[in-house]
């Protein structure tokens, strides 16, 4: 197994299979699961993206073209997931980096990278805490925008009081992970609701 | 060579974990190149290395595992019938009204076991080897309705071919056994007809107690609700933009739901005035219930009047005032127990469940005029059976004479009539399953008529009226209807008391009442989304749904009386019906036990009937029953005990690390003396990896900071094992000394190094 593609050296694809992607637990399974996220994301950008990585070119994705992937165009934090696994913070993305993104989201990857990765998510603003302002900013992505502003203020307070260990009025990485570990839906959040899609997401 | 050991087998350790670090690819693989070339630098010089194989093997099995789960649990759910209309309606409507369709489903299911029983023990035997219509007297129109037996409207009054089909009782035979399975029909009706009962309660108790288990009222959550909320309701897995739209609107709506609890909870009291205003409230819906049950009593007395006078001096308003009088006060009363509940200023869900109560007690009155009616007319029927019985034995016995005297012989064979000729009986028992249908279908076409015109023509006139109108009709007056929920929930549950009261006179209603649920599945879901808007304060359904659940057992009850009564007590029409002949209608049951089943289950069943057996059988069910009792109380105050204490333990938790700063000093000087020093040397022993690290990723913070090398349960657990020791996590608020970083980490492992440590 491995000779029949020319994508990636043995060693790129061992390197990944050992200790990188969360998804991949054998080689067997490797080379079709690498093979099947290359071309997606070659799919994106075909003239951009060289069908030869052995000598590890230094291929970038902007982000509007990551945005419009089914899996993430209707997703509400689809900016903020891009920016938080691409390289330079902006949303653009190499192979790694998408690699990266379908490894931390997927079913395979550890509870705690998952809770690591989620709110690095949430924090808008990059200051290592979800403010207020995070807060308000998520709330209003995931309702669109149809709650008045007296129940976002009120909701953000409660998440706060709730959450809020060290009393510093945001929530660090250890006060958001305390909370999510305990959460009934967060070890099962990617459960399907659309059976379709499962394929996607693998 | 130890230290060279321990250190290929430390690298061995990170590369097994480096797809758990959060570190970027690039990274990740430098690392893992350098770790590889190290351990193949050395490995070589220790020996092979093992288990990798077993390892992957053990991960592969692992994963096929869980997709194998997830798929078998798509399927399940994929079968669930009408779950995305449902979950369409909870999306926009809320959890409480799309609780209603829940219970309808339930109802629907049970409904389907319940035509099932019915359809295969009773109906099918009867019609594949009982005897064909046309052929006895109790099968066959009789010749005076035969030329109308097929019109129309006969045929809706459930008379005419209708009433001689197997729909009704008066159809089946009451041969011992047919043929060729000696299939004992008589006895199997009876039993199906009890054991509906027996089903139905089984599955109602089972489902209540199921219920209870899920935990409460819907009311708490659990300690980060709104935190939950917002940071894991969304499904990334959503692909498609419709399911958006919908995961959209339902975390609106579930945000709302939350608030309004949020808002109760937070609201002022002024207790007396509100204990005051409930009173007062309870007091005028007494009055009211008062007054209206006193109404039907003398409307019901007064048509029993009527009923006397002849029927042409009666106008029509005195014809029908029964009716007239209980539509008027369905009508009335609920908005007006609505408008004075307004007094009392419950939460939502609350409210529902007082305005159900209350609203039940009202239909009690309208079951107790239709029971007390349907009682006249079986009692009508049972003396003019007597004098039908009377005539027909006397004529029987005159054409034996005749027949005797005539031929000389005593070997008479059965009278020649045609089975359309013969004389017969009123047959209450049909007469009682023709009331019920009529019943069950007038309801249905009421209720459709409701909704057609209460909701979806206000909706049409409301939408497209507003255009040439003086006032917003959308804002103001008539606009859109809400979705009464607990209007429905009662007609529902009363409606299934009716199935249960008729299902024994009327083996066909059972099947009735599953296309009626079927098309009211899908007639009320399009009418919900269409024509209503959701309510203004929209509220969570109490998970449980336990509250519809009792009021059905409650209502179970009720009907199980009069079937059980007719049972025991009123002897069956003696021409028609599987029971014809019998004394009692049970005594099918005796003489099942007597004559077919062997003799000792003929005693064991006369000394079970025994009352010396039953009172302390039954003496001892109610001390079980105490029993059970006071363990559950038990059992729940231990509950409340505990969740206190977790409370407690939380905001202890909570107080310390507000309380660490100032007192900072204080614990210092006491740990000093301390021997155990059990937390002071740990932050100075990783200053230095935790700069490194800091040193190298600036930006980033440390997962799993409270692993402490400790796991107490797997779930708690934050940090996967950490080669490189225990991390804190970076800079705290108040940038103090490391100390004070620390203080979070003892929260989970608290039963551990802190057990001497004086608290606060």
């Amino acid at each position: 197994m491995g000779n029949k593609q020319t994508i990636f050296t043995a060693e790129q694809l061992d390197a990944y299979q050992v200790g990188s992607l969360c998804f991949v637990i054998n080689t067997s399974s490797l080379f079709i699961l690498i093979q099947k996220l290359f071309y997606r994301y070659r799919d994106l950008a075909p003239q951009l993206v060289p069908l030869d990585y052995t000598n590890h070119p230094d291929v970038k994705l902007p982000y509007e073209l990551i945005g419009s992937m089914p899996e993430l165009k209707d997703n509400p934090f689809r900016q903020r997931i891009a920016e938080v696994f691409s390289e330079d913070g902006e949303g653009n993305m190499t192979l790694d980096d998408f690699l990266d993104m379908f490894s931390v989201l997927s079913e395979m990857a550890p509870r705690d990278l998952k809770a690591y990765y989620a709110f690095k998510i949430y924090d808008f603003n990059s200051d290592d805490f979800i403010c207020k302002s995070d807060l308000e900013k998520t709330l209003n992505k995931l309702t669109r925008n149809e709650l008045t502003d007296d129940e976002v203020r009120m909701v953000c307070e409660k998440v706060i009081d709730e959450a809020d260990l060290d009393n510093d009025g945001r929530l660090s990485l250890e006060d958001f992970q305390h909370m999510i570990v305990r959460a009934p839906e967060f070890l099962s959040r990617r459960k399907p609701n659309n059976i379709t899609y499962i394929l996607i997401w693998f | 060579m130890e230290a060279l050991k321990e250190q290929v087998e430390e690298k061995k350790k990170l590369v097994a974990t480096l797809r758990n670090k959060p570190w970027r690819m690039k990274r990740r693989l430098d690392v893992l190149k350098e770790a590889q070339d190290f351990v193949e630098k050395f490995e070589g010089a220790l020996g092979k290395g093992k288990g990798r194989r077993l390892y992957a093997f053990k991960v592969m099995m692992a994963k096929k595992f869980i997709k194998f789960k997830r798929d078998f649990e798509n399927f399940k759910t994929a079968c669930i019938p009408w779950e995305r209309k449902i979950k369409d309606v909870e999306s926009h409507f809320g959890s409480s009204v799309a609780s209603y369709f829940i219970f309808l489903r339930w109802m629907y299911g049970l409904n389907m076991v319940l035509f099932g029983l019915m359809f295969g023990l009773v109906i099918l035997p009867e019609v594949l080897m009982g005897l064909p219509y046309g052929t006895i007297a109790r099968k066959t129109v009789p010749r005076a309705e035969q030329d109308t037996a097929m019109d129309y409207s006969v045929l809706f009054d459930f008379e005419g071919y209708c009433k001689y089909s197997i729909l009704f009782y008066g159809f089946y035979n009451n041969e011992k056994q047919i043929g060729l399975l000696k299939f004992r029909l008589p006895l199997s009706y009876l039993l199906v007809g009890v054991g509906i009962f027996g089903y139905s309660l089984m599955v109602v108790i089972r489902t209540m107690a199921r219920n209870a288990n899920e935990g409460g009222d819907g009311a708490d959550e659990g300690d980060f609700t709104f935190s939950w909320k917002m940071f894991t309701s969304w499904d990334y897995l959503i692909g498609n933009p419709e399911t958006a739209d919908n995961k959209y609107a339902s975390i609106t709506t579930s945000f709302k739901e939350s608030i309004v609890d949020e808002q109760e909870n937070q609201k002022d009291e002024n207790i007396h005035l509100r204990r005051f205003l409930r009173v007062l409230a309870n007091f005028l819906i007494l009055c009211c219930l008062g007054g209206s049950g006193y109404l039907i009593y003398f409307v019901v007395k007064r048509s029993q009047d009527f009923a006397d006078m002849d029927n042409a001096d009666l106008s029509w308003f005195e014809k029908n005032e029964v009716e007239f009088v209980m539509s008027l006060l369905g009508l009335v009363c609920p908005p007006l127990f609505e408008t004075i509940a307004e007094l009392e200023d419950y939460h939502p869900r609350i409210a529902l469940k007082w305005q159900l109560a209350r609203i039940f007690a009202l239909f009690l009155g309208n079951l107790y005029t239709f029971l007390f009616a349907l009682f006249d007319e079986v009692n009508e029927k049972l003396e003019r059976e007597k004098i039908i019985k009377n005539e027909t034995e006397l004529a029987l016995a005159h054409y034996y004479a005749n027949y005797s005297s005539f031929y000389n012989t005593t070997d008479v064979p059965p009278p020649n009539v045609h089975p359309a000729d013969a004389i017969r009986g009123p047959c209450w028992e049909t007469g009682v399953g023709i009331e019920f249908v009529k019943l069950i279908v007038s309801d249905v076409q009421v209720s459709y008529l409701t909704i057609l015109i209460g909701d979806f023509l206000r909706a049409v006139i409301v939408r497209f009226l507003n255009y040439c109108w003086c006032w917003d009709l959308e804002a103001g007056f008539p606009s859109y209807g809400e979705f009464d929920i607990s209007g429905n929930v009662l007609g529902l549950i009363f409606n299934q008391g009716m199935i249960w009261m008729g299902a024994f006179y009327a083996p066909g209603l059972v099947g009735v009442n599953l296309l009626r649920l079927l098309s009211s599945m899908y007639y009320q879901c399009w009418a919900v989304m269409s024509c209503n808007v959701p309510h203004e304060r929209v509220f969570k359904a109490s998970r449980s749904n336990n509250f519809y659940m009792g009021l059905l057992l409650l209502v179970l009850f009720l009907s199980l009386l009069p079937v059980v009564y007719t049972i025991m007590t009123l002897s069956p029409s003696f021409d028609c019906g599987p029971f014809s002949g019998q004394e009692k209608m049970y005594d099918v049951v005796m003489q099942a036990i007597d004559q077919d089943l062997p003799a000792f289950i003929g005693n064991i069943f006369t000394y079970a009937t025994n009352p010396g057996l039953i009172i302390p059988g039954v003496l001892l069910m109610v001390l079980a029953l105490y029993y059970l009792n006071a363990v559950s109380e038990g059992y729940q105050q231990a509950n409340t005990d505990l969740k206190k204490k977790m409370q407690a333990a939380r905001d202890e938790e909570k107080n310390r690390r507000n309380n660490k700063d100032s007192t900072n000093q204080v614990m210092k000087d006491l740990e000093d003396l301390l021997p155990n020093k059990s937390l002071i040397p740990r932050p100075i022993e990783e200053e230095p990896p935790l700069d490194v690290e800091k040193v190298s990723k600036p930006t980033k913070t440390k997962p799993g900071s409270s692993g402490n090398g400790v796991n107490l349960q797997k779930e708690v657990s934050l940090a996967a094992p950490n080669p490189r020791g225990p991390v804190t996590h970076g800079p705290g608020p108040r940038g103090g000394p490391p100390l004070n970083t620390r203080g979070p980490q003892p929260g989970p492992a608290r039963g551990r190094g802190r057990g001497g440590h004086p608290r606060r």
